[in-house]
């Protein structure tokens, strides 16, 4: 790792892959000790993750551990793909790259929502059951591929325990297989950077890139400081919050499934909403299923879909910023509404913000070409960084308040802090026009 | 010693019939691997018919029932059930039942052998969540236009009392009506159409 080198302005949107390896490693051990005690069978499965969560010494920690773990991944996961929609880091000569981050992110959604099914809870079913019939909207091989899927009529324990060979054994070994190809691509080529161009154009006498560091021992010292902030948060979910309010376990999956009864209101595990949301906005089955999965096939090709000649969003024209805003927009907010009941307003909301998510990669090819996009630096630029810009937020925080004389109730009169109203406004109506200038 | 140059073509010939062998090999080997997925001769086996006693019945009453580990619903009308039913037809995608899953006997427009007993499987045709049983007229959540059925919470679609879906929901047919038979006036049995035995 000493011999690879690194762009030096990378910033902490690059913690999140080495956090994803983290994470990954996180499941590995949790979920192994969790296979000790852990029973595959309908009978017994879920009195057996009651039994972990009550009897095992320690058996609650691995277990809130890896069930947080899974929440923890698809958060950094997001944040990782998100970095580089900003930075173009799908983007020539990187595609290869990206093609096995998503082939990835398609293996963790299937590694998740197999794991989904073994606590065997009513969420567990349920979800297992709307997943599986997906397969059904398939034309003419729809219902054998299903079948065969569940290896019975229903879900059951046939499923049960072929889900839970396919969570333990083959989708880890897929996953460690890509994440050693997509780190191998990323080595071929380097690192994207927030400037978005190639620091291998500029190289010394030895070969060396001018703006280049060797990742060992800069970047991984660097990643220790996000790993330390990401336990912080990490440990506090596990220890304070395990089930995020019904967001990374669900309510209904603390009843054992009956395969009698729907839960009055069935939601997959937050992760899988926005897709869910598209799913559901479509009034057509095979439709519909066409569109969860198109929404995930069409992340695929944006290497290609994007003309724009530059990377990084920096650089980019005012319609990619705008364009990502509103992809964005409609991403959390088919989340969210993938989480609530179909009621009529949110089926019309979703479709809105379907049309969004589709329209961003559909219309790329147009509006990345037609935009305008501001010269390339030769070399990586600096970013004032968080001591340069401590003076300007005390200036901030002295423009918001007020020091104002306050009469105690022993009546002595003291200088207070009091915040002012007309600074703020001023502050805002600042902030309000430096976004909107960013996004042009 | 052969010391001429390569025989190519004879190169070629041996390359693409170890090509052969080896692919039909892998598709033997594949064969069974696949099968070994399917539903095993016990889970097959698991079908047996299942009797009800729906003597006890009031009207409006909703009876669950498990055959083939899948909610099959028994659901006593009421007149005034029936009337409303008929009013519906222009709303509903199926509202003959042409495309939709049930046997002859209940390929009728209250898709039942007797118009007030009304059998069906309890999961929905789109993604097989099982849809709530709401019989009230117009509540609040799911507005005016609902005339009584069945919701399915999953994904919004809608079902009339006879489990025809209605237009612009997901679900693209009727909800299915299992193979069923009276043995007497007050005892069904599902899953057996014929005294002689199941059928589909």
């Amino acid at each position: 790792m000493a011999q690879y080198y690194a762009p030096k302005n990378f910033n902490f949107w690059y913690f999140f892959g080495s956090l994803a390896l983290l994470v990954l490693v996180n499941q590995f051990v949790t979920g192994i000790l969790l296979t000790m005690n852990y029973k595959p069978d309908a009978k017994l499965a879920f009195d057996s993750v009651e039994y972990i969560m009550r009897d095992v010494n320690w058996g609650w920690l691995v277990r809130y551990m890896h069930s947080t773990g899974a929440s923890a991944f698809f958060i950094v996961v997001y944040l990782h793909m998100f970095r580089g929609l900003l930075y173009g880091s799908f983007k020539q000569p990187r595609e290869l790259i990206w093609i096995f981050g998503m082939l990835l992110f398609v293996a963790l959604m299937a590694e998740a929502f197999m794991g989904y099914l073994l606590p065997w809870g009513q969420m567990s079913y349920w979800g297992a059951q709307v997943i599986i019939s997906l397969f059904s909207a398939i034309p003419v091989i729809g219902d054998e591929l299903s079948l065969w899927v569940r290896g019975d009529y229903v879900v059951s324990d046939a499923t049960l325990n072929r889900f839970f060979a396919f969570h333990v054994i083959s989708v880890p070994l897929v996953l460690v297989l890509l994440v050693f190809l997509h780190i191998v691509a990323l080595h071929e080529v380097g690192s994207n950077n927030p400037d978005g161009i190639e620091i291998k154009k500029n190289k010394d006498a030895n070969g060396i890139p001018l703006d280049g560091i060797p990742f060992h021992p800069y970047y991984t010292v660097k990643d220790i400081v996000g790993v330390g902030v990401f336990m912080l948060f990490f440990a506090t979910v596990i220890f304070y919050m395990p089930e995020m309010g019904g967001y990374f376990l669900e309510h209904a999956n603390f009843i054992p499934a009956d395969p009698m009864k729907t839960p009055e209101h069935i939601a997959p595990v937050w992760y899988f909403t926005p897709f869910y949301a598209i799913l559901r906005a479509i009034p057509d089955k095979f439709a519909g299923v066409i569109g969860m999965g198109g929404a995930i096939v069409v992340m695929f090709l944006l290497p290609w879909l994007d003309r724009s000649e530059v990377k990084s969003i920096r650089y980019r024209g005012g319609i990619y910023k705008k364009a990502l805003l509103l992809f964005v927009i409609s991403f959390l907010g088919l989340g969210y509404l993938g989480t609530q009941p179909a009621t009529p307003a949110a089926t019309t909301v979703a479709r809105i913000f379907t049309a969004i998510y589709f329209g961003f990669f559909l219309l790329m090819p147009l509006y990345t070409r037609w935009e305008k996009s501001k010269p390339l630096p030769t070399r990586l630029t600096d970013q004032p960084s968080l001591e340069d810009r401590i003076p300007a937020l005390i200036e901030t925080y002295h423009e918001i308040t007020l020091v104002k004389q306050v009469t105690k109730e022993d009546g002595t009169t003291v200088l207070k802090r009091r915040p002012n109203p007309a600074g703020i406004l001023n502050v805002i109506t600042r902030l309000a026009k430096k976004l909107k200038k960013s996004l042009d | 010693m052969n010391n001429e140059g390569v025989d190519k073509s004879k190169r070629q010939f041996l390359t693409t019939a170890l090509t052969v062998v080896g692919a039909v090999g892998t598709g033997y080997l594949a064969v069974p691997f696949l099968a070994q997925m399917q539903p095993s001769v016990k889970a097959m086996a698991a079908g047996a018919p299942v009797e009800v006693d729906i003597s006890k019945m009031e009207p409006g009453q909703l009876l669950r029932v498990e055959w083939r580990g899948k909610p099959v619903w028994i659901l006593n009308r009421t007149p005034e059930v029936l009337e409303t039913l008929k009013t519906l037809d222009n709303e509903l995608r199926d509202p003959l039942s042409q495309e939709s899953i049930q046997p002859a006997s209940s390929k009728n427009p209250a898709r039942s052998i007797k118009p007030e007993i009304f059998v069906a499987v309890g999961l929905c045709t789109h993604l097989g969540c099982s849809p709530t049983f709401r019989p009230e007229i117009a509540p609040n959540d799911l507005g005016d236009k609902w005339k009584g059925g069945f919701f399915c919470p999953c994904h919004g679609s809608w079902f009339d009392l006879a489990g025809r879906v209605y237009r612009g929901v997901p679900a693209p047919t009727n909800l299915e009506i299992p193979p069923y038979r009276y043995i007497t006036d007050t005892l069904i049995i599902i899953g057996e159409e014929t005294t002689t035995g199941a059928s589909a």
